[in-house]
């Protein structure tokens, strides 16, 4: 009897290893690792970002040298689109599990107050997690997929031809609805990094009485600087007497 | 001695199946001294001598120590006040004129047997799948035949001061079992006696928290703020770093 629960209930090697991001805490460690992955993306998105302030120059050839990484970067690029839709995936699967488990609602319910870490934050990050997602797609297709060389944005770099994505960017923040729109994500962004990171940390089984204050403070810092950093650029540009 | 007038808004259901809704009782004269329990035998009292069916609620030892008192009272699970299970609440609490809610644990795994009574056998099932350590009775054994040391023992002791009341459960935004099953996988981690099924035990008790239809956790710590016993969120911490070494030992989260 024992030997033939045994046989049947025996999956195969891959659908035992599978088995282990099946169950609540699995998704949460892909949610988290996959969270961090996109922070850390942003830290560098960000850094070369604020290389437009230093001037178009400074921009294109930023720009410029990143696409001549030519094979490298379509790698990363893959595993940045398969860490994102690992995080949506799995973000997605985790929200609507738990959206279910309460089928009759309270009528009454609030927060008991410390040391709950409940908030807005924490509530809302389906929702604001959505917008990121859709925005992202539009951001890549307005920017990395937008018009080129061939449709004029050119320029030289050191005598050698190059897309003039200082241009692109220039022109579409001047126009009101895209600056104010992009400037609203990144506050949402903000909102969604301000629980997401530490709440990483403690999906990947890090807690520790001393260092979980900081990293809940550091996740803070870095929402604030994710926000006023990538808000920064639209409201500049918007703002600033730049020309194309 | 200061008697308070209430208005009681308070979630009556005939049956599991039955549909519920908040019904509103005024009473009148409840003194500060009461325990909240206490308030509402003399509900109670009240609803029989008008030939009312009297409100349905759990209690036992009605010292904070069983876990099976348990009450949702203004939206908080186990009512206002830190660290205390709803017999060891009190109407100084309140105040005279307050209006009261009181509703029932909800969570689909926790259904509603009558009233304000969930049926919390979901937390046994999953304790039968691991939460023990398999030690053949007999006479009792020297307390210090197994040194520990006092860290590893204080944390064993926090997490085994449980009561298993299921607060954790109906405060979690997303009805996780998170806090309570922690509480009993780490209960063992630290001691030597729960090592030998230190593997089974986690991969197996949170695969029956999986199948009970508990939500996953989303990190709100919602359930160590209204833990009568204070059980830090610490624990799911340590429950994940457990499950990943067992799975990833195992090859697979199926034991
Ligand atoms: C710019 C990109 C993004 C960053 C930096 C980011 C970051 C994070 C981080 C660090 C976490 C914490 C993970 C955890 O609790 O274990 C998280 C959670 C979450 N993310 Fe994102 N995320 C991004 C995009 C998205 C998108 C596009 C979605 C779309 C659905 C999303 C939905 C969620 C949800 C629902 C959670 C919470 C899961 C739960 O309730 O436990 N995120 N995110």
């Amino acid at each position: 009897m024992q030997q033939a629960e045994k046989e049947t209930a025996k999956p195969g090697p891959l659908a035992s290893v599978l088995s282990i991001f099946n169950t609540t805490i699995g998704q949460k460690i892909i949610t988290g690792l996959t969270g961090l992955g996109l922070v850390g993306f942003l830290v560098g998105h960000l850094a070369g970002n604020l290389t437009l302030f230093a001037g178009s120059e400074a921009f294109n050839s930023y720009a410029h040298k990143l696409e001549s990484l030519g094979f490298i970067l379509y790698a990363v690029e893959l595993g940045l689109l398969a860490v994102f839709v690992f995080h949506i995936v799995f973000a997605i699967s985790v929200t609507s599990h738990n959206k279910s488990a309460r089928k009759s609602k309270y009528v009454d319910s609030r927060s008991a107050g410390k040391p709950s870490r409940k908030s807005i934050s924490s509530q809302t990050m389906i929702y604001t997690g959505i917008i990121l997602g859709l925005f992202t797609i539009i951001h890549v297709w307005m920017f990395k997929f937008g018009p080129g060389m061939a449709a004029g944005y050119h320029t030289d770099l050191h005598g050698l031809p190059a897309r003039d994505l200082y241009r692109l960017v220039v022109e579409k923040f001047k126009n009101p609805w895209i600056m104010g729109s992009y400037s609203a994500v990144m506050l949402l962004l903000g909102v969604h990094v301000r629980h997401g990171f530490w709440s990483a940390f403690q999906s990947l089984g890090a807690y520790h009485p001393r260092y979980t204050p900081l990293i809940y403070t550091l996740g803070i810092l870095i929402a604030v600087l994710f926000a006023i950093g990538f808000l920064a650029l639209p409201v500049y540009i918007f703002f600033a007497p730049l020309t194309a | 001695m200061s008697k308070m007038n209430l208005t009681l808004k308070i979630w009556r259901q005939a049956s599991a199946n039955a549909p519920g809704a908040m019904e509103t009782y005024p009473l009148a004269d409840v003194s500060e001294h009461m325990s909240f329990l206490e308030m509402l035998d003399v509900l109670n009292e009240k609803l029989i001598k008008e030939g009312k069916e009297p409100v349905e609620f759990d209690y036992d030892c009605r010292e904070g120590i069983c876990g099976t008192c348990g009450l949702v009272i203004n939206g908080v699970a186990h009512g206002p006040r830190k660290l205390t299970a709803t017999c060891q609440l009190h109407m100084r609490e309140f105040k005279n004129g307050d209006t009261i809610t009181i509703e029932p644990w909800r969570a689909n795994a926790f259904p509603v047997i009558k009233d304000l009574v969930v049926d919390r056998t979901a937390f046994d099932r999953i304790v039968a799948k691991g939460g023990y350590v398999s030690v053949n009775t007999g006479s009792a054994r020297d307390a210090n035949e197994t040194p520990i040391g006092k860290e590893d023992a204080d944390k064993a002791f926090d997490a085994a001061t449980c009561i298993s009341c299921g607060a954790c459960v109906a405060a979690c935004p997303n009805a996780s079992a998170s806090l309570f099953v922690s509480a009993k996988v780490s209960q063992y981690t630290y001691l030597p006696q729960g090592h030998p099924e230190r593997e089974r035990r986690v991969l197996k008790m949170v695969s029956q928290m999986d199948d009970e239809g508990f939500g996953n956790c989303s990190n709100h710590g919602e359930c160590e703020a209204v833990c009568p016993k204070g059980i830090s969120i610490q624990n799911i911490a340590i429950m994940r770093r457990e499950y990943v070494k067992a799975a990833l030992k195992t090859g697979s989260a199926i034991v």
